[in-house]
């Protein structure tokens, strides 16, 4: 075996390393700020170096099977023998690649947007705490390994959350993401528990073997276990239901919503899926759902962004969508395109949290000079910006044409092959068309809505105020450089996927063969003709086309007036702007009877009755009265006892002597 | 021969020696009744012995030796106990009772 691929245990071990150094530094020397950034960004880029090798000596083998490194035993009870081992195949290395560089570029951004924090140590610390466990998470051989990664990225999400926990609404919001996330991880658990059950293993590579015979290709067992998985998968990639935390989410620092909340670890769903296509592949009904799920809340996310004003929650909501194409993809059994497209997403969506970042940086540094108390990340108080940050400008121009779907960028091909894929099943199972319909007005509304982040922004006239305007400067080129980069691979991103229809050579689908040949074969196959592609293709670009433009022609930034004096919405915009007020149903269905609940019964009657009155005063009492009841026996009386003591020889004896009569 | 006899006396002094023990108050009356439940059992033990051999009658002495240490502790319990209360009446010996 080559002895490179052999050094996988270090990109893990290196975040990990930077983890302790940094976490140290955070306690002995907090500002220590040089050192803390070049621990931070230098593991990781180190970490980007070791996979690109890893990735080549990879690349020269390619090998059918995954290779399979087992570090020590981890759990051996009985017929469960769990080792904890790191599995390199193509999929992982995929995720390898854009974890590490996608993670190495946030990272760099980082240094230049935490700069004035006093928690800057603490934060690189759990950045690079998060970029381990997420490795573990690519790596893991088996589900428990991954399941540690999982619980892992979900602790270090919370954490980056509620990074300014001293105030009230950050504290929550983390709380919201973990408790959410505790729901869909419930879902992944009772699947482990489920897999184990029918297939006697949890390694990845055994169940994959086993699953075809052990288990009804359509029956309750997969069924019941893949739905289960993907409820897990709501959970941490925020879908329809549990997708309510990810807006909230946007109020950790800017650049862990681009790493955390964009780029990886809400995708972390969708691999997870990919991972097991074999599985999907066997439950039609649970590849319905998801494909089906995803397309909702693409399209139902698309619709909350139209109306949203604050500059993050826009793209947050667009991120579920996003997700929500991958799971349309992933559902339909075209991995490679989901993959694909959460590639090209982390480029284009890290670019522009990393860009509203800048736009928020240097508003918020206006606003300071100035001592001006107003939103930062408010669209109405900006406007204009273009001439203020030229470059962030131009790149995310070109990350809202790449998310809209504008050929030849990014997410033209990807989202471009999730839509064909899905038209492709619908050509035999006529479900998939309304996913396909859903998918397409979907991108219609992402085109709008990304215009519309766009102009109101950065075109018309500027709303931040005449004495703040004249500090609205470009970030540094710390922070600028990292989007340049990623404005090149939201570009060109496209290449390692182009399909055969413009004469590609679709790298990525061939790359990923060997993972997703199993799953495909169960599939209904279908083909549609070059034509067809065609038409689809134009329909696509026709969309997005008049998103952009309909955004263009429709939207006024002139009209606009300043977050403090804006107009109260009505109408549909204003269920538009309250999220379709799914927070407050939630509240109103869920939560408030739970507090309720938990408060009038479990509190006041169970435990406050039941147990603290009942069971422990109870008990006491109980003894209490037993002794009340039996004093009278002890009278002091000698003679009593003696009777006593005579009758009960007299009954012993009685017993004694029938007994040997009998 | 005369097992049968003797084994109807010894029960009914057994019997007596219950009874006093049982219904008197006085505690020298109630030693006594203790004694006289002893050498029913003495009794018991000498006329079983002519026909299970000569342990019974060994036996007898052990007794014996046993009573005659009991009657002097006892005695010398009553005498204490006489001096602290005055009395010897069973009545009067509750110290044990709670309250």
């Amino acid at each position: 075996m080559d002895t490179t691929v052999q050094l996988i245990w270090l990109p893990p071990a290196l975040a990990l390393l930077g983890f302790v150094l940094n976490g140290t530094l955070a306690f002995v020397r907090p500002t220590a700020k040089t050192l803390v950034s070049i621990i931070g960004a230098g593991v990781l880029l180190a970490a980007f170096g070791v996979s690109v090798a890893i990735f080549s000596a990879f690349a020269g083998l390619h090998p059918d099977a995954p290779l399979v490194f087992r570090y020590w035993s981890w759990i051996p009870v009985g017929t469960l023998q769990l080792d904890f081992a790191f599995q390199v195949d193509q999929l992982a290395l995929v995720m390898l690649m854009v974890v590490t560089g996608v993670g190495s570029l946030i990272h760099l951004f980082s240094i230049g947007y935490m700069k004035e924090d006093p928690g800057y140590a603490r934060y690189f610390a759990y950045l690079n705490l998060f970029v381990f466990f997420m490795l573990v998470l690519v790596l893991g051989a088996n589900f428990p390994v991954m399941f540690v990664g999982w619980e892992g990225v979900g602790l270090c999400s919370y954490l980056l959350i509620g990074f300014w926990f001293s105030e009230q609404a950050n504290a929550d919001a983390g709380r919201k993401a973990f408790i959410m996330n505790r729901i869909g991880d419930f879902g992944f658990m009772v699947a482990m528990f489920l897999i184990f059950w029918s297939t006697g293993s949890l390694d990845f590579e055994t169940v994959f073997s086993t699953a075809p015979t052990a288990l009804l290709a359509g029956g309750g067992a997969i069924t019941a276990i893949t739905l289960f998985l993907f409820l897990g998968c709501t959970g941490k990639s925020a879908q329809i239901p549990l997708y309510t935390w990810l807006p909230d989410a946007m109020a950790g620092p800017t650049p862990v919503s681009a790493l955390i909340h964009a780029a990886t670890m809400v995708t972390a769903g969708v691999y997870l899926v990919a991972r097991c296509n074999l599985l999907f592949a066997m439950a039609p009904i649970s590849s319905a759902v998801v494909a089906g799920v995803g397309a909702l809340t693409a399209l139902f996310a698309a619709s909350i962004a139209l109306k949203q004003w604050d500059i993050k929650r826009v793209l947050a909501y667009s991120t579920i969508s996003q997700l929500g194409y991958m799971f349309v993809g992933v559902g339909t059994g075209a991995i490679t395109a989901g993959v694909f497209h959460l590639v090209t997403h982390a480029f284009f969506k890290a670019l522009l949290f990393l860009g509203s970042g800048s736009v928020i940086v240097a508003m918020h540094r206006a606003y300071h000079h100035t001592h001006i108390h107003e939103d930062a990340q408010d669209m109405r108080n900006m406007g204009g910006l273009r001439r203020h940050l030229p470059w962030t400008w131009a790149l995310m121009w070109i990350a809202t044409l790449a998310i809209a779907g504008i050929p030849p960028l990014s997410g033209f091909f990807s989202k471009d092959e999730i839509l064909a894929a899905a038209f492709g099943r619908g050509t035999a199972q006529p479900l998939w068309l309304v996913f396909w319909g859903l998918g397409l007005v979907a991108a219609l509304l992402t085109a709008f809505y990304m215009t519309r982040l766009m102009l109101y922004t950065f075109h018309g006239p500027n709303r931040t105020g005449d004495h703040a305007r004249e500090h609205l400067h470009e970030a540094p080129w710390i922070m600028t450089g990292p989007l340049l980069l990623l404005g090149v691979l939201s570009a060109a991103g496209g290449v390692i996927n182009i399909p055969e229809l413009y004469h590609g050579n679709a790298w990525l689908h061939h790359w990923l063969e060997p993972v997703t040949a199993r799953g495909a074969a169960l599939l209904p196959q279908t083909h549609l003709s070059h034509g067809t592609e065609w038409v689809l293709v134009g329909v696509a670009v026709a969309v997005a086309l008049t998103g952009i433009v309909g955004a263009w022609r429709l939207l006024k930034p002139e009209a606009l007036v300043p977050a403090s004096r804006a107009p109260e919405e009505h109408g549909f915009a204003r269920i538009l702007r309250s999220k379709w007020y799914v927070d407050e149903i939630y509240d109103a269905l869920i939560v408030r009877p739970l507090v309720w609940f938990s408060r009038e019964v479990l509190w006041k009657q169970v435990d406050q009755r039941a147990i603290d009155s009942g069971a422990v005063n109870g008990a006491a009492r109980g003894a209490r009265a037993l002794g009340w009841a039996n004093r009278w026996l002890q009278t002091g009386q000698v003679g009593v006892y003696v009777a006593a003591f005579v009758v009960g020889v007299l009954l012993l004896l009685w017993r004694a002597i029938g007994r040997g009569g009998s | 021969m005369l097992l049968t006899p003797a084994l109807a006396i010894s029960a009914v002094l057994f019997t007596l020696g219950v009874a006093g023990v049982l219904f008197r108050r006085n505690a020298i009356v109630i030693f006594m009744c203790v004694e006289l439940m002893l050498n029913a059992v003495n009794l018991t033990f000498v006329a079983l012995a002519q026909q299970l051999g000569v342990g019974g009658q060994v036996f007898v002495f052990f007794v014996m030796a046993v009573a005659a240490a009991e009657a002097a502790v006892g005695l010398a319990i009553i005498l204490a106990v006489y001096r602290h209360k005055q009395s010897v009446s069973l009545q009067n010996m509750n110290l044990l009772k709670d309250g």
